[in-house]
């Protein structure tokens, strides 16, 4: 087991630089949740540094200014609100490599989806509940650990299940490109139900 | 077809089936069912003598019983394997005194009885699932007569009578008087875009199907008339509109209103009611020949995959993708990719299109020859750990080794771990740490979300890949619902240690909901059963603390049930809505009695 899984978790009151950055993404949040208010009510939490509103947090602008305040205010932990983390938490964290912190060093509050889009009517509950998510969002990513990828070996074959006419796709556009296939048809030959059709639109040429 | 089946590259397993995968991206394990052929597939030149010697007559699957076949047969001319095959349950036998004529008029002796289903296990980085679809059965839409008018036909069984290979060699027939019918009308949307039979989404392609077939009757029989009954027309794609009107221009009729009923007349034409919308008049149709242009369903094998994989599925029973538009291909479930109609309805264009999508994503995982691994494990702090072997009884993946009995302490193996932190939830001694989602980082959660006015929230946790995902599809949604509730994510419900809700019902929270994946869908194969007994044993604390337990919630509620997920969070604040302070207060005292119990 590397050393890395040994790394204790930062303790609340250990001195930590966060960074918190409220997206408004466009109208998309900041139409409903009030993006600078949220901004200001985390400013001055235990550990935060920067807290600020900004347009687009994934644009190429909004990206470079939080890897700025990262280098020009020496922070080590950062805050996104913005939309889900199944969305965007790829980006972010790679922002973070990028800026050389460790991407496991992120946190998401969920401000679209979970809030200015289910919201819409209710601006002043909606930016309640966005400062709420934020410094949740705070509180945990005060104690995050850094963590490290390990790298594993894999095999360079592909199942595909079902030799269709998008099984046989996938299965000779993987072999043409020099991996290996496994290609699993239920029915005795493969060509599915496109090699029971007839002529095909729009070329009208036969199926098989 | 013959370049997937002579690719060197490629392995092809027919009359095959997946019967379990295990492992993770980059290394799967696969067991495949190969069922016999009881035909030597190498050595089968398809000569046919077999065929022809085969006294047992059974209607042709692939050409949907318009035609017949043998016991032993080739299910069709450009098949591939091109090899023969024998349907067991359908042949007499291999003993000679019952039949075996087979055996005896195949030269190449390629026929072998003894042949077994066979168990193989193959080894795979990443998986393409593309396993198609069914056409609707129209057996419900009786107004259409289906199953009572031998003239009535689906859109398939139409493919093959006009298709040269069919059973009529191309020639339209009539099923009744093998006679070519004067008149064919078409029904759309049979199957599709209803709420009362059949699915209400639409079909993609039978359209388009219909404006083909359309096109090859008048090319074949330039008299022809041929008459659309439809809702629209939706001919969307490049090319699509052309050939539309290029089937006005040979004079199909196009008629907007779907038939309300159809009986036969006594030569076994089809006499149509339909309401023409577009004149607002009643109108009767005389068909010799009608043809419902079918829907399309997932595939039968659908739920049981998904089961297997890990995967989700939308409300319409297709595979869920991991983001509609900018993952189009992928599944939550990483390493594993959709092509074709298995994810949705759609023509061959797309599936292509799609097909080559999925290898492209599956390549761009694979082409390194490694893969990383995110490091949300778990962790055994050994001096904690008891070795009473808890952990390894739940994890779902055989990922930690403990001995009890020798009191060996546990140890995970990290690469086998799939992070859903069930084993740290249930761990008696604090003593497994799971990484990201540490019960510190959770509880502090908690402890800022109630700090302020806790009366008024409502506490979720919200596993990733089903109840949060839930969340965000309401939210693209639009569906509104009360802002006072306060998500926390965890990878799997399985995560929500009992102290997490002992720590909200202790600092005021009036109501508290843990929500997963659906039984069966557990992304992390079945912790999620651990998360209902877990529940279910805070129930009966809560009640001998004189807890109304009904303050804790467990609902299930997967990726694609948004419009669940809100009504879900209604529910929850009109439980919120009835919790009094005073009850409030004396949970927290009982809680805190609780703590001074287990402190002693």
């Amino acid at each position: 087991m590397e050393a890395h899984r040994f790394v204790a978790p930062a303790q609340p009151g250990q001195e930590t630089r966060i960074g918190v950055y409220v997206c408004k993404c466009g109208a998309n949040i900041g139409k409903v949740v009030d993006c600078r208010k949220v901004a200001d009510s985390v400013a001055n939490m235990d550990g935060v540094v920067v807290a600020k509103d900004v347009g687009y947090a994934c644009s190429e602008p909004g990206q470079q200014l939080i890897k700025d305040d990262i280098k020009d205010l020496n922070l080590d932990r950062i805050v996104v609100a913005s939309c889900s983390p199944r969305l965007h938490e790829p980006t972010f964290r790679q922002m973070l490599v990028s800026a050389g912190l460790n991407p496991y060093l992120l946190e998401m509050a969920n401000l679209r989806e979970q809030c200015s889009w289910v919201h819409m009517h209710e601006p002043e509950a909606a930016t309640d509940k966005a400062i709420d998510l934020v410094k949740m969002s705070i509180s945990r990513v005060s104690l995050l650990a850094p963590l490290q990828e390990e790298t594993i070996p894999l095999t360079k074959k592909t199942l595909v299940l079902g030799g269709g006419v998008a099984g046989i796709q996938a299965a000779l556009d993987l072999a043409d490109n020099g991996f290996d296939v496994v290609l699993v048809e239920k029915q005795p030959s493969i060509g599915g139900v496109m090699a029971q059709l007839d002529k095909t639109f729009p070329t009208m040429d036969c199926s098989i | 077809m013959t370049d997937a089946g002579r690719h060197p590259r490629i392995t092809l397993y027919t009359m095959s089936e997946v019967t379990d995968v295990k492992g993770y991206v980059g290394n799967f394990e696969v067991n495949i069912l190969k069922k016999a052929r009881y035909v030597v597939e190498g050595e089968c030149t398809a000569c046919g003598e077999c065929a022809k010697v085969c006294p047992v007559v059974r209607p042709d699957e692939f050409n949907l019983g318009l035609s017949s076949r043998k016991a032993i047969y080739s299910p069709f001319p450009q098949a591939v394997p091109s090899s023969y095959v024998i349907n067991i349950n359908e042949c007499l036998g291999d003993n000679p005194s019952v039949c075996a004529k087979c055996v005896q008029a195949c030269e190449k002796n390629c026929i072998n009885f003894h042949m077994s289903d066979e168990q193989i296990t193959e080894k795979v980085g990443s998986i393409v699932v593309a396993t198609g679809l069914s056409p609707y059965d129209p057996t419900e839409h009786d107004e259409y007569g289906y199953t009572r008018f031998q003239n009535v036909l689906t859109s398939l069984e139409f493919e093959r009578l006009i298709n040269a290979g069919g059973p009529s060699q191309g020639e339209v027939v009539r099923p009744t008087d093998r006679k070519i019918p004067k008149s064919v009308g078409f029904i759309q949307c049979v199957g599709s875009r209803s709420a009362r039979k059949g699915a209400g989404y639409c079909s993609n392609i039978c359209c388009m199907n219909t404006v083909k077939s359309t096109l090859m009757l008048k090319e074949h029989y330039p008299d022809i008339d041929v008459k659309v009954f439809y809702i629209d027309i939706r001919a969307f794609g490049k090319g699509f509109e052309d050939l539309y009107l290029r089937s006005r221009r040979l004079g199909t009729h196009y008629i907007r209103g779907l038939p309300g009923s159809v009986e036969e007349n006594p030569d076994g034409g089809l006499s149509v009611a339909v309401e023409n919308t577009a004149t607002g008049k009643l109108e009767i149709h005389d068909l010799d020949m009608l043809v419902l242009a079918v829907g399309l369903e997932p595939a039968p094998s659908t739920q049981r995959l998904q089961e297997m994989l890990g995967l989700q599925l939308t409300p319409d029973g297709f595979y869920l993708e991991a983001h509609p538009k900018l993952q189009p291909v992928d599944a939550a479930t990483r390493g594993v990719f959709y092509a074709g109609c298995a994810e949705g309805p759609k023509d061959i264009k797309e599936s292509v299109t799609q097909a080559s999508a999925a290898a492209a994503r599956a390549i761009r995982i694979m082409h390194k020859g490694e893969i990383t691994t995110e490091p949300i494990t778990s962790e055994v702090i050994i001096e904690h750990c008891k070795a009473c072997g808890k952990c390894a009884e739940v994890c779902p993946y055989n990922a930690i080794s403990v001995d009890p009995k020798k009191k060996i302490p546990a140890v995970v193996n990290t690469a086998a771990c799939a992070g859903c932190g069930t084993c740290g939830a249930e761990c008696p001694f604090g003593a497994i740490t799971m990484n990201h989602y540490t019960d510190a980082q959770i509880t502090n959660q908690v402890d800022t979300m109630l700090a302020e006015d806790p009366k008024a929230k409502i506490l979720v946790f919200a596993c990733n890949w089903c109840s949060y995902a839930g969340a965000d599809y309401a939210g693209v949604s639009r569906l509104q619902y009360p802002a006072n509730v306060r998500l926390i994510r965890t990878m799997c419900s399985g995560r929500v240690d009992e102290e997490f809700v002992w720590r909200g019902f202790e600092l005021g929270a009036p109501a508290i909901l843990v929500s997963g994946c659906h039984i069966g869908d557990c992304h992390y194969i079945d912790a999620n059963h651990w998360t209902e007994k877990r529940i279910n044993k805070m129930w009966k604390k809560m009640e001998k603390m004189g807890i109304r337990k009904e303050r804790l919630q467990l609902e299930w509620i997967s990726a694609a049930e948004g419009i669940r997920f809100a009504q879900v969070m209604q529910r929850m604040e009109d439980l919120r809505d009835s919790v009094t302070q005073e009850e409030i207060y004396e949970t927290v005292e009982a809680l805190k009695k609780r703590k001074k119990k287990i402190s002693h």
